[in-house]
């Protein structure tokens, strides 16, 4: 099923996208070579042990063309609920500068699609730095085959020592393409943090229907030295959504990176999250949550790589399934030769409230340093029953007690978000799924 | 190198060899070396047809590499696949055992003469590929015990052997349980009856002498309703620069409340510091509980051969039976290990327990992988894992890798890991209050696998200790 991508391919190489910088044209190709040569990844490979992607392997997806998509009204990207700040807006991959909104952004922050910046001098410099130079596609059938159709993206670009206060949205729309072929999307984004500087970004995922689509998204979050930056990614694409996403985050020295990700929606989600911390004394935190139910599955693979020394890494992953989800975890912690006083704490705490439901944890520790502190935990289990007997005893209904303990176990996630504003958003998203 | 370091490099003590006559097999592997170890072994032939079966199922199976080690390739038709001392056929008694081989096991301080035994303790002592003796056999066979090799109850006991044999692990089961199934020499059987306390510990020692050998021993173990047994396995090898192989299988079947507790004390020659021979030692060890209210109990301490590949696990079939895995691996100098357990949850109110300590130093690197399954049926099933790196030097590594499935809501799983660099500070410590570092790190690390050593039977604690306390000497300072 590698070949129709691969005709796709050089159909988008002859339209339209024929504008890009040589360089990228290059890296494209190679991409699709790379993505024609691993193929779809099977449930024989270990990493993909716990989920089958032959259901986006086995459909012909098309790609989506933003040209042809109808444009969604301002109305719907509102009822999406998102803060009152400076945000991109983009339709199946391309960015909408009629949807978005970029009053209030302080000088020397460049907010924008990939597209127009990849035109310009300046930012075409700066874009091509980091572009496809972080997510590897050579290891990776999806992260390839995103960046083989590279065309559009989000670009946020935050200068040395510039301060954003505001968090910036970017929002990722896929609409059905006016047709009733499904369709995929390959987003990009691109955010760059220079030394010295602050921003949050919330990256948010969703459907205008409630068909079949694919999201196949890929994002470089780069935190350049005694940076700050706060990451937000929600996911709430459609039930019958095909989700694939790779986040790759690489820190300098001095700097600290909070890295929350919600994953509500989607039949099929995929998740690689891989954290490079290449500089003494960087900080990660790294938070996500997984509420699913009905035949939802959900996996999310993390790596934390201590390249370098005196580096702390703390990564909470909550997963609460119910019905016949089925959630996976799989998080490694590498400790490069070197990379002593490494402090790493990594948890996966899974709660399942039916007996249909289904959980595989894989926390993992690879240490070749030896003055670390590494601890790892992860937890399967049902709701505990003495403290809902205990609730019941203070006269509480069994499902308020039940949906009580529910939303305590998550708010564990919720409360190491530490923008008050955004932690209140996702808190209401998340108690809407519970509900 | 630090003092803690220089003081793990002690050369190994079993490392010598004993000058005997050998029936050695040329090396190769064939339907016809097959037919010859079991003409050999005076094999009825239900068992060779089960051998060449496996054999059949070998040849198309590609040799597994997902493991976190690092070996050359094997050449598996470079291997003699059998190996025995020349002596007279039908011993009976132990004065007609050639002295040599006496010799080799008391150096060792296999006690096989039953005058010099450790109390208490039946030993099966298996040199290359037969069993030379075993003791104690008629105060075992009063109460209905049946103790010894293997290819003597293919003989004496074929329908318990047939019942039982490849019932836990399938001639098919991977890559090296196959070739063992096709070429396995001898190795200890045991059946305790129904009801039946066995009132001594029964212990295997294996020895490989012979050079370019491998050794293929299989192990069944069969304990009947409401019976107990507690069975230690040890081994060592001579000194030698080739990798020599070593693929065993062992089953155990517990029935309805029987409990059997399995012991090995693993010291197979590790090689020599720039990595240069040692045993590579393959191994599928698996118990199923059987009945209801059954419990198998692991407890392995490994500090020997150069690579070490084995997942001891408990198949928990039966209503409220117990698995339990204890294991302390120690990887020195260039030794990989690549171990842990399965737990695998089928019945009611089923537990297991995981307890697994590893121990890095020099340029060693220690895996721990492990999966606990739960499955569908496993109503209110239990487990706890705990598994502890210690780190000592800074060319080591430590890794863990668990796999963790739940299929059943009302089960509770938890698992928790940590690594760390043995603490300087407790080090300082106990120097201050007049310890050597050496005797500190050794009574850190024995603290650090108390909880491993406190499941071994007594004697073997104590021996185990000790042989923490050499293998890693020299890596202190």
């Amino acid at each position: 099923m590698t070949e129709h991508y691969v005709r796709d391919f050089q159909a988008f190489v002859s339209n339209g996208a024929a504008g890009a910088p040589a360089w990228l044209r290059e890296i494209r190709e190679g991409a699709i070579a790379r993505f024609a040569e691993l193929g779809f990844p099977t449930m024989k490979q270990e990493a993909w042990r716990f989920t089958s992607v032959a259901p986006i392997a086995e459909t012909r997806f098309t790609l989506a063309s933003a040209a042809r998509s109808p444009l969604p009204a301002a109305a719907e990207i509102e009822r999406l609920n998102l803060g009152a700040g400076p945000r991109l807006v983009f339709v199946d991959g391309r960015y909408v500068p009629g949807l978005s909104s970029l009053a209030g952004l302080p000088d020397g922050v460049y907010a924008g699609g990939l597209a127009a910046a990849l035109k310009a001098g300046p930012s075409g410099a700066l874009a091509r730095t980091h572009l496809a130079r972080h997510a590897d596609w050579r290891d990776s059938a999806f992260a390839a085959l995103n960046t083989a159709f590279l065309a559009d993206g989000a670009f946020v670009h935050v200068s040395a020592g510039c301060v954003l206060a505001q968090p910036l949205e970017v929002i990722f729309v896929a609409t059905e393409g006016g047709s009733d072929e499904p369709k995929v999307a390959h987003p990009r984004g691109l955010i760059v943090v220079e030394r010295g500087a602050q921003a949050a970004v919330v990256e948010t995922y969703a459907s205008l229907g409630d068909g079949v689509h694919w999201t196949n998204a890929v994002t470089e979050v780069v935190v350049g030295e005694g940076a700050r930056v706060e990451y937000y990614r929600v996911q709430r694409e459609g039930r019958r959504a095909y989700h694939v996403a790779t986040t790759q985050s690489r820190q300098e020295r001095d700097s600290f990176l909070g890295l929350h990700a919600v994953t509500l929606g989607g039949t099929l989600a995929r998740h690689d999250i891989t954290t490079v911390l290449d500089g003494t004394g960087a900080e990660l935190i790294l938070n996500g949550l997984y509420v699913l139910g009905g035949s939802q599955h959900a996996d999310h693979h993390t790596v934390i790589d201590h390249a370098r020394a005196h580096c702390a890494s703390h990564e909470f992953f909550n997963g609460v399934l119910a019905e016949r989800a089925h959630g996976v975890f799989n998080g490694r912690i590498i400790v490069r030769p070197g990379a002593q006083r490494t402090d790493s704490k990594q948890t996966n705490n899974n709660l399942l409230l039916s007996t249909e439901a289904r959980a595989d944890s894989q926390p993992q520790l690879e240490i070749y340093a030896d003055d670390v502190k590494c601890t790892h935990g992860s937890t399967v289990g049902p709701l505990d029953p003495t403290a809902l007997y205990y609730l019941q005893s203070r006269g509480l209904s069994p499902e308020t007690a039940r949906s009580l303990l529910t939303y305590g176990f998550v708010a564990e996630i919720l409360g190491r978000m530490q923008r008050a504003d955004l932690r209140e958003r996702c808190d209401r998203l998340v108690r809407a799924e519970l509900a | 190198m630090t003092s803690i370091e220089a003081q793990v490099l002690q050369p190994y003590k079993y490392g010598f060899v004993t000058d005997i006559d050998s029936d050695v097999v040329p090396p190769g592997l064939s339907e016809d070396v097959i037919r010859l170890i079991s003409t050999k072994k005076g094999e009825p032939a239900w068992m060779l047809e089960w051998r060449l079966k496996a054999y059949r199922n070998w040849l198309k199976m590609a040799e597994p590499h997902w493991s976190n080690v690092k070996y050359g390739p094997i050449d598996y038709q470079a291997i003699s696949y059998y190996a025995a001392p020349k002596q007279r056929p039908a011993l009976e008694s132990l004065e007609q055992v050639d002295p040599k081989l006496l010799e080799t096991f008391e150096k060792l301080g296999i006690p096989i003469e039953e005058r010099k035994r450790l109390a208490g303790v039946a030993v099966d002592a298996v040199f290359d590929s037969v069993s030379v003796a075993t003791t104690f056999r008629e105060t075992l066979a009063k109460q209905g015990i049946i103790f010894c090799a293997i290819s003597e109850a293919i003989r004496e006991h074929p329908e318990l052997v047939q019942q039982y044999l490849g019932s836990v692990v399938p001639h098919n089961d991977n890559f090296f349980a196959a070739l063992n199934s096709a070429v396995f020499t001898d190795g200890s059987f045991a059946y305790i009856p129904k009801g039946v306390r066995c009132p001594l510990e029964l212990s295997t020692y294996f020895r490989i002498n012979a050079s370019s050998t491998g050794q293929f021993e299989r192990t069944l173990i069969i304990a009947d309703a409401g019976s107990y047994v507690s069975y230690l396995e040890g081994c060592s090898a001579p000194v030698r620069d080739e990798n020599q192989l070593h693929a065993a299988v062992v089953e155990l079947v517990a029935l309805d409340a029987a409990t059997i507790k399995y012991s090995t004390i693993q010291n197979w020659y590790p090689g020599d510091e720039a990595g240069r021979g040692g045993i590579y030692n393959f191994v599928t060890k698996r118990g199923a509980c059987r009945g209801k209210n059954s419990k198998i109990s692991w407890t392995q301490v490994e500090t020997g051969s150069a690579i070490t590949w084995k997942y001891p696990g408990c198949i928990l079939q039966g209503d409220n039976s117990i698995g339990e895995f204890y294991s302390v691996a120690v990887t020195n100098q260039r030794q990989q290990a690549d171990t842990g357990t399965k737990m695998i949850h089928m019945g009611k109110n089923t537990r297991s327990t995981i307890v697994s300590k590893g121990i890095s130093a020099g340029h060693g690197q220690n895996t721990y992988r492990g999966l606990v399954k739960i499955l569908k049926g496993a109503e209110h099933a239990r487990n706890y894992s705990q598994c502890d790196s210690m780190l000592i030097g800074d060319q080591c590594g430590a890794h863990t890798f668990p796999y963790i499935d739940v299929r059943n809501s009302t089960a509770i799983m938890e698992h928790e890991a940590s690594t760390s660099k043995i603490g300087e500070d407790q080090i300082f410590y106990a120097k201050q209050r007049g310890l050597s570092a050496e005797d500190a790190v050794s009574m850190i690390v024995n603290g650090f696998c108390k909880e491993v050593f406190k499941e071994l039977p007594m004697e073997f604690a104590v021996e185990a200790q000790r042989l923490l306390g050499i293998s890693l000497e020299g890596s202190v300072g």
